[in-house]
């Protein structure tokens, strides 16, 4: 639907139909199974914990110590287990940025589900070889000056990007902070502006 | 294996297109494909690595004109027929069941009462540390070197971090390796390391400056580097 999916091929849907039926019928998926898939994606993950914990980082020293040596425990506060996320900080010297090129994996726990670009063959193939480029293409500019380190998610360890918090937003709260911090900026393809777009 | 889902490095793909406002799901069979996928793994049909192995496996021209939830679709198929949950007979006469019947529900081709489900494991994704107790054989800051091979079946060393010479960032404990476990071989823990790679080795003369790729690699993929 929409230009990005100009062939939503009738043959797909039968081909999804036909499985569903199967498998209901075997009783590996549940009646319920698909609803619960759309409440979860649409409704429950916004705002992304992500934000919230990058938006927390910036107003708290201690949480953000925290949050770069043992992720699991600092995201324990928005009662989240999650084994698995390593955070990475952008600084004047550093810029980071996440891609996984053998497939998408993504940390869905803190940034609900990836857009269709990160999942897509532009993307994951540039952003490991020319990733100044790629992100100059996005409407990024990195100075020379800063490295430009790209996280490539081969193993089930996931990361997410602390991005330098804007000039401009030293009088906000946490809570204030939280919708300034997007998803893109949490990828790694994008500044946090000072003000909402 | 070598295949076309190893996008690292490779060029010709044209500008990443960025949908503003995009919707989570684009059409009503995705979360349908997304709820398929994970039933198959918390219910034991598949793991994670013969998910994604299954999904490698996709004719590449298909592969890359698919969308990523036909990926998923075709992965899991492929899976779901494999471990002999779905009979491919039974699967192609569905197909033709509701391609004769483009609006109907998947509960248009059941007759009778749903049977009783197997055991449910929500915890079954990202389940991949194991406290073995394996001691790593490398520290971190020793320099390592990635082997160089070329395996038909699964693995997660990319094609172009092989064959070349890093550092280790740090030791993520002992995960399930997915090249053993996505072939039946078992879950064969070991340490994975965080391993840094500067781009000048990865990229040689082509590398942008003042570039690194960190990637997640097994300990059974590193050799001493010097």
């Amino acid at each position: 639907m929409g230009k990005h999916h100009p062939n939503v091929d009738a043959y797909v849907v039968s081909r999804v139909r036909a499985l569903e039926s199967l498998l209901l019928e075997k009783g590996v998926l549940s009646p319920d199974a698909v609803d619960r898939v759309i409440q979860r994606y649409e409704s429950d993950t916004g705002p992304m914990i992500g934000a919230r914990a990058v938006a927390r980082a910036w107003t708290d020293p201690a949480y953000k110590r925290l949050l770069l040596a043992d992720a699991t425990a600092a995201l324990r506060q928005f009662d989240l287990e999650y084994q698995m996320l390593v955070v990475v900080e952008n600084t004047p010297a550093t810029h980071n940025l996440v891609v996984c090129t053998l497939c998408s994996c993504y940390p869905w726990p803190v940034l609900g589900l990836p857009p269709t670009w990160y999942k897509m063959p532009p993307y994951r193939s540039r952003a490991v070889s020319e990733p100044r480029a790629l992100l100059a293409q996005m409407g990024l500019e990195i100075s020379p000056s800063r490295e430009v380190r790209v996280w490539d998610s081969s193993a089930e360890m996931r990361y997410m990007v602390l991005p330098e918090r804007p000039a401009g937003t030293e009088g906000l709260s946490e809570a204030e902070l939280v919708p300034l911090i997007t998803r893109d900026a949490l990828i790694g393809v994008a500044r946090v502006a000072a003000a909402a777009r | 294996m070598d295949g076309v889902h190893d996008l690292g490095g490779m060029q010709g793909f044209g500008p990443v297109d960025r949908e503003e406002n995009e919707p989570v799901f684009h059409a009503a069979w995705e979360p349908a494909v997304v709820a398929m996928m994970r039933a198959g793994g918390a219910r034991g049909v598949f793991n994670v690595d013969e998910f994604r192995h299954g999904i490698e496996r996709m004719a590449p021209a298909h592969y890359l004109r698919a969308s990523y939830y036909e990926k998923w679709l075709d992965g899991i198929t492929r899976l779901f027929v494999e471990k002999g949950v779905v009979g491919e007979k039974e699967l192609a006469e569905r197909v033709d069941f509701f391609g004769d019947r483009p609006d109907a529900p998947a509960a248009a081709a059941i007759q009778g009462a749903l049977p009783a489900r197997v055991p449910f494991n929500p915890g079954w994704v990202q389940d991949a540390i194991r406290d073995t107790g394996a001691r790593p054989r490398f520290a971190d800051g020793d320099r390592v070197v990635t082997r160089e091979f070329h395996p038909h079946g699964h693995t997660r060393l990319p094609r172009y971090a092989r064959g070349k010479r890093g550092v280790i960032d740090r030791c993520h404990g002992v995960h399930v390796f997915p090249d053993t476990n996505a072939h039946g071989q078992g879950e064969q823990p070991q340490p994975l390391y965080s391993v840094r790679f500067d781009a000048r080795e990865l990229w040689g003369e082509s590398a942008e400056a003042n570039q690194s790729v960190y990637i997640d690699l097994w300990e059974r993929y590193l050799l001493p580097g010097s």
